[in-house]
């Protein structure tokens, strides 16, 4: 895959710009998403990289434009595809989700209905958006069951979701979100609720079938270890913001934002049991109350006055990297 | 001292050091029932005859998919289900059975406690964190005041400050917070072996780490023998003395740390092992080691229940129930057939026995 889309020759699919996202139906304002900005080429797979509060899957949703209306504040601009995703209304937005983007999700029990057999919500996707009728909707719908290996296919039309296991549900899922060819897959954690011999098997799948259809695809992880197996590029986030990002190989030898190269350090992987696991300190902050400066600060071993002063801004490192620190050209905490 | 080999016919060297925990032949199935009539539609086979032992101050790692009898395990050793058949002993004492030679329910709960993976779930939400921990001592009879003061000797071991955190309830605490909570009411009885049933699972990796470290920390200082249970091959790997790999209830593969990963002898655990994704984005996985889900295991079939999925499985396999036998190292044994010599399998032979 093409690596920078920042300043590729490509027009970009996806462009975000100062995204924030706030709800506001408790006490106090939670601030989930706090001034994301970033590029996505046609065909690219951006791996999101965040622990539980780190405002990935609100992102995603407010990509798909999916978050409740009357209890959320949206801020910035998206454009995705040429569209104006804020300004969608009524019919537009209908087509834009499962036309444009769409999304998979971690529980698919959750996101199929569980009275429509698996055929049938394919095909009813299919016929509202390339407006065709139900024999070929169905036609279609038997087409991706078997692009996404389902055994069986035809039969499995027939299938209700509690009829499947867990991986052939997942895979199933991944048939409805792409039967209407969408430039930009939207992926919350698919893999997440899976065992490893069947996480392993999707992660393949995602990426065969993104080779073959070409679609941008956005996947969210707190897994580390899966974004390196599907992306081309990562993005790290903390606390709403995009704190680093940049190809999968750079972050993942250098990081250099200090959460990132924490988050590495504290993941096991091959450490003997006399070394301790260097874990980070203390815990992500309040989105209700965010503090002033870098939201990492209070964690953070290499912390100084100006990171407590004001949000640091994005610096441009070589090799199309972003990083949040203002530390990172100095490279003197590591 | 190989009293406890007595059902896997494998002698263990005599210099091994005591088991604490010795598990015989243990078995649970559930049945399942259907339509109004509660006809029987199949019985679960959670933990079919399984037979291991857990070694003094040693680590024993459970990992395996989901449906493969880890959870039932943990919670037949503590009783919270009851076995349909075999034995589970105490220092030799048999749990749950009439004494002299038995041991009492309340006396195997207070040597042995459990860590459950939902934080929030396991903590009584109307107490506050001090009388969550201080609960069970009074239970076993400590006075009220000596149970709390040692609440907050706890709360302090697992890193909460008590006078900020012990009138707190669990929903003004994190989920690594909550955890520290029930490690500490875990160790409140002063047990001697602690389950640890996927306690990190459900948190962030940096929380993990910091969790994980307290778990080391509290094992030296208390000389505690945990069975840790995770589908996480690393965390368990950098946890464990001794590691067991479990597939549809059955035992598939025990034995050291080193030999499960540096000379792994089942096909099952080599799946696994391959099916971790790479950290490495130059060195990515180019083909699913196996196909399909794990299959239910309602009414397994006859024969190694990972034949179904087994690249290298043969009629033997449907014919024969694999018992364990030894690999490599007489503490690492493996149920497979071909690792067993003159089994019929044709890859089955003394020469390639010891080969991983």
């Amino acid at each position: 895959m093409t690596m920078p889309s920042v300043n590729g020759e490509q027009p970009a699919l996806v462009s975000v710009r100062n995204l924030s996202v706030a709800f506001t139906g408790g006490a106090r304002p939670v601030h989930a998403v706090n001034g994301v900005d970033f590029d996505l080429a046609p065909g690219e797979v951006l791996g999101v990289i965040g622990e539980s509060g780190s405002g990935k899957s609100v992102t995603l949703r407010a990509l798909l434009r999916i978050l409740p209306p009357r209890r959320t504040r949206i801020g910035g601009s998206l454009r995705i595809a040429g569209k104006d995703v804020l300004a969608l209304q009524g019919r537009a937005l209908e087509d834009y989700r499962g036309g444009v983007a769409s999304m998979i999700f971690q529980e698919p029990m959750l996101a199929f209905d569980p009275v429509f057999s698996i055929g049938d919500q394919i095909a009813e996707s299919v016929m509202r958006h390339r407006r065709v009728g139900k024999a070929q909707a169905k036609q279609r719908a038997l087409e991706m069951l078997e692009l996404v290996q389902i055994p069986n296919a035809k039969r499995r039309l027939d299938a209700y979701p509690h009829e499947m296991s867990g991986g052939m549900r997942q895979r199933a899922m991944i048939a409805l979100a792409l039967a209407c060819a969408p430039k930009l897959l939207l992926a919350d954690e698919p893999t997440t609720a899976l065992d490893a011999t069947v996480q392993i098997q999707i992660l393949l799948l995602l990426r065969e079938l993104q080779r073959e259809l070409g679609m941008a695809v956005i996947f969210i992880t707190h897994d580390v270890g899966v974004a390196c197996e599907v992306a081309d590029r990562v993005a790290v986030m903390y606390a709403g913001r995009l704190v680093e990002s940049g190809s999968v190989a750079a972050v993942m030898q250098d990081p250099k934002h200090p959460y990132t190269s924490g988050l590495l350090s504290s993941i096991v992987h091959g450490q003997t049991r006399d070394q301790r696991i260097e874990a980070i300190p203390g815990a992500p902050p309040d989105l209700a109350d965010l503090p002033a400066g870098c939201s990492f600060a209070p964690r953070c071993r290499f912390a100084v006055d100006a990171c407590r002063a004001e949000v640091p801004a994005a610096r441009e490192l070589a090799g199309a990297r972003l990083v949040r620190c203002v530390l990172a050209d100095e490279a003197e905490w590591d | 001292m190989s009293t406890h080999d007595r059902s896997t016919n494998v002698a263990s060297s005599n210099d091994s050091p005591r088991p604490v925990l010795d598990v015989r032949e243990l078995r649970k199935y559930f049945p399942l029932s259907s339509g109004i009539f509660n006809k029987r539609a199949g019985t679960v086979h959670a933990v079919d005859d399984i037979s291991f032992s857990v070694m003094a101050g040693e680590t024993l790692g459970i990992v395996g998919e989901s449906g493969c009898g880890k959870s039932t395990t943990a919670r037949l050793l503590m009783r919270l289900i009851e076995p349909d058949a075999g034995r589970v002993l105490l220092d030799g004492r048999g749990i749950a059975e009439p004494a002299p030679h038995g041991l009492a329910i309340g006396e195997v709960r207070r040597q042995m406690q459990m860590v459950f993976q939902d934080s929030f779930a396991s903590l009584n939400p109307r107490l506050t964190i001090e009388d969550s921990i201080a609960f069970g001592p009074v239970v076993h009879g400590l006075p009220r005041r000596q149970a709390k003061a040692r609440a907050r000797e706890l709360l302090a071991r697992v890193g909460l400050a008590p006078e900020r955190y012990a009138a707190r309830y669990p929903h003004e605490l994190s989920g690594g917070q909550r955890q520290r909570i029930n490690i500490a009411r875990a160790l409140a009885l002063e047990p001697r072996i602690v389950i640890l049933d996927e306690a990190v699972s459900a948190l962030d990796k940096s929380v993990e780490a910091q969790v994980l470290n307290l778990l080391l920390d509290l094992k030296r200082e208390f000389g505690l023998t945990y069975l840790f249970i995770s589908h996480d091959l690393n965390v368990v790997r950098y946890m464990s003395d001794r590691v067991m790999v479990m597939y549809l209830g059955k035992i598939a593969e025990i034995g050291p740390v080193e030999a499960i990963f540096g000379g792994t002898a089942h096909p099952y655990t080599k799946a696994l092992l391959s099916a971790m994704p790479s950290m490495d984005p130059a060195r990515r996985t180019q083909k699913p080691p196996l196909t399909g889900d794990p299959p239910s295991p309602i009414d397994p079939p006859p024969g190694c229940r990972f034949r179904t999925r087994c690249l290298y499985a043969e009629d033997v396999c449907a014919r024969l129930d694999p018992q364990l036998v030894i690999a490599g190292s007489p503490d690492h044994r493996v149920a497979c057939e071909i690792l067993r010599p003159a089994s019929g399998h044709s890859l089955a032979a003394p020469a390639i026995a010891h080969a991983a």
